[in-house]
């Protein structure tokens, strides 16, 4: 119990932590990464994309996402809690043959990832998932 | 001398209750005449195809009293609505008459006095002559199990499940689910499922690297030249809410996107019924009803809840059965072109002292627990007190648990798991090993004393707390709040994470409980391996004869507000 326990809690513990720091700064990280992708464009939120995250993550070391986004030329990644909220940029080619991708994305705490896409016409497109970093423990 | 049967037949129909209308199905044939197996049995067929569910057995082979909760608290929009409903709403919300028997069986007021009167309950030879009824009715009848079955009794512990595992078989088990199962360990479970004469479904299971589908998501079966798929749903938090070492290969998780396209699938082979058999919760099967499109039926799973009728969501209905052999559910289904037209529903109350025992069951249970005979019937103390797990916070099981922990590691605060399984007994009975294990066994119930801060033990209690009254019930794991000895807290049930739990208090010195001080904990099922200590059930048993009978006062250290 004594050390693994504590390792595990790392994690949630960083996340009480980042919680008591003002929010409009954490928040400006996040929105600040998805400004500079859009180039200040507004991005709505729509069924133009799709992200597919789990709700808990059985490893924040290691979360599974994936993205979808018919005829977008460019999809972003965003973990907005994490201390770097860039994740990646996927880039579509004329020629690509659909337009998603999967990866696996390492979260600090619980928090909301989102999926920028940039559609042919120069629009944007965004949807959200709340992925929780939990210490788990007493399944029924 | 009178026996129980006669008993209960006798002063049933002397003590007649002519409730008012709208009684529930059975419980009018039940308190107005008397209580016997046929009423049990009672069916008015309907259409074609019958479904029969079973869930959350726990391992409990023999009949068992299990007291359901007090205290069950929903939030969100599953506030006030079943099974978020308890004692004497429950039994307004659905006709029951207080002190019938349908009242024993579903609720928790006057458990003690009912247990008396109306036994004990379950015993899967009991269920044996139940299924085998309604198969004799409905020879095309699908049997399904809802997982938690391999998990729960000293007797699985001792043989790795394959006592449940044989009477499953016996029982003729047709698809199952699982959670528990997994910790028998991935090598124990795929020994298992390689001998199982029927699939053990998982559509939301797979390979943790690759993150491919690993175990078959869906069975199509024909019952009466009708096409039924049976999707399985595994319990979504496994690696999360029990030690994911011990099945480092699979990953979970609830997928609702796999569960649609698997619908899609089986509705794309022209099945005409599409079955969900879940072992994600209740309120999880409930949102995931109203958004996974072209689902039957959900038979519900994990959460334990016994709901006397189906809650519709949508054009899905949900099947609570309950849990630890108590009920089994018959659903009988009008399906024609490709449609369900029609539902008929029973959850039949498993009273092991008027239900005739199965003799070919009787054998296959008492078979695995001849080996053990010695240590199961070990008396190690009595009880004064009602003990039962089962509600939101404390039950007195917990308290009894803690105490012991508190005691024998001479610790500060004692933490306890809020799992849903684990029988109850009443005042008066003699507590034996059995029944130690049935509270406590598992495949890691080391009970390790530690140190922690008292910011780390608000850490846990927040988290905890959130898998429970998290709004969204995606992020709900389906067990009870962590159960505390030594130290007193209040929660506001309906604030966010962070800002549920305060006033934690020392109760030893009535202290506050300082973030920065370290505390002398104790515990047991940690997920974390390598813990190290005795075995829960061994140091309740050594506290146990110590004191020789447990008289447990009220428990009013956690204060509950937010309701």
């Amino acid at each position: 119990m004594t050390m693994t326990r504590r390792d595990a809690l790392a994690l949630a513990m960083g996340g009480v932590a980042a919680s008591m720091l003002p929010l409009p700064a954490l928040a400006d990280a996040g929105a600040d990464a998805i400004a500079k992708f859009t180039g200040g464009a507004d991005a709505a939120m729509g069924d133009g994309v799709t992200l597919t995250a789990p709700e808990i993550a059985e490893n924040g070391n290691t979360v599974p996402i994936s993205v979808d986004a018919p005829g977008a030329t460019e999809i972003a990644v965003f973990a907005t809690g994490n201390p770097t909220p860039d994740v990646v940029t996927f880039k579509f080619g004329p020629l690509a043959g659909s337009q998603m991708a999967s990866t696996r994305i390492r979260l600090s705490k619980t928090q909301d990832v989102i999926a920028v896409a940039k559609m042919a016409d120069g629009s944007f497109v965004q949807a959200k998932s709340t992925v929780k970093v939990t210490i788990g423990g007493c399944g029924g | 001398m009178i026996s129980r049967r006669e008993f209960l037949q006798a002063s049933l129909a002397a003590s007649t209750i002519l409730g008012a209308s709208g009684l529930s199905r059975w419980s009018r044939a039940m308190a107005q005449q008397s209580l016997t197996q046929d009423q049990l049995l009672q069916f008015e067929p309907l259409g074609n195809v019958t479904l029969i569910h079973i869930t959350d057995i726990h391992a409990q082979a023999m009949p068992i009293y299990f007291r359901e909760p007090e205290i069950n608290l929903g939030v969100g929009e599953a506030k006030g609505r079943p099974p978020h409903v308890t004692g004497a709403d429950f039994l307004k919300m659905f006709n029951i008459e207080p002190n019938t028997p349908d009242a024993y069986a579903l609720t928790y007021e006057n458990f003690t006095d009912l247990a008396k009167s109306y036994g004990k309950m379950g015993g899967m030879d009991r269920v044996a002559t139940i299924v085998k009824a309604i198969k004799a009715e409905r020879p095309d009848a699908l049997l399904l199990d809802g997982g938690d079955t391999w998990h729960g009794s000293m007797v699985a512990l001792k043989t790795k499940g394959q006592n449940m595992v044989d009477v499953m078989n016996t029982l003729g088990v047709e698809a199952m689910t699982s959670h528990w199962e997994w910790t028998y360990g991935q090598d124990r479970v795929n020994e298992i499922v390689d001998g199982l004469p029927f699939p053990f479904l998982g559509a939301n299971i797979f390979d943790a690297e690759w993150d491919e589908p690993a175990y078959e998501p869906y069975k199509i079966f024909e019952r009466n030249g009708t096409q039924i798929a049976v999707i399985g749903q595994a319990f979504p938090y496994m690696p999360i809410a029990n030690p994911g070492w011990m099945f480092p290969d699979y990953s979970f998780g609830i997928r609702e996107e796999r569960m649609q396209a698997m619908v899609d699938e089986v509705r794309a082979k022209g099945v005409d019924l599409v079955v969900c058999l879940s072992h994600n919760g209740f309120d999880v099967d409930h949102k995931m009803a109203s958004r996974v499109k072209g689902i039957d039926v959900i038979l519900t799973g994990h959460t334990h809840d016994a709901i006397p009728e189906p809650v519709l969501v949508g054009e899905t209905i949900l099947i609570a059965s309950g849990s630890n052999g108590k009920f089994v559910s018959r659903v009988d289904l009008d399906v024609r072109d490709g449609k369900m037209m029609g539902f008929r529903h029973k959850l039949i109350p498993i009273f092991s002292d008027v239900i005739e025992p199965d003799k070919e069951m009787t054998d296959v249970i008492m078979g695995h627990r001849e080996p053990y005979k010695a240590e199961l019937e070990e008396v190690v103390g009595e009880t004064n007190s009602l003990l039962y797990r089962r509600g939101n916070f404390n039950g007195t099981w917990d308290d009894l648990i803690c105490e012991a922990m508190l005691s024998e590691q001479d610790a500060e605060i004692a933490m306890s798991p809020g799992v849903r399984w684990g029988p109850s007994l009443i005042p008066g009975q003699k507590i034996t090993m059995e029944d130690v294990l049935n509270a406590t066994s598992m495949t890691y119930g080391e009970n390790y004393r530690t140190e922690m801060t008292g910011e780390l033990i608000k850490t846990i209690l927040e988290d905890v707390a959130d898998n429970i009254f998290n709004t969204d019930p995606y992020y709900q794991q389906g067990g009870d709040m962590v159960r505390v000895g030594g130290m007193g807290y209040h929660i506001d049930v309906s604030k966010p994470i962070g800002e549920r739990i305060s006033n934690m208090t020392l109760l030893k010195d009535g202290s506050d409980i300082d973030p920065a001080r370290n505390y002398v904990v104790t515990g047991w099922a940690s997920v974390n391996e390598g813990t190290e200590g005795p075995q829960i059930w061994d140091v309740i048993a050594d506290h146990l004869r110590k004191i020789k009978t447990v008289d447990l006062k009220p428990n009013d250290s956690v204060v509950v507000t937010g309701v």
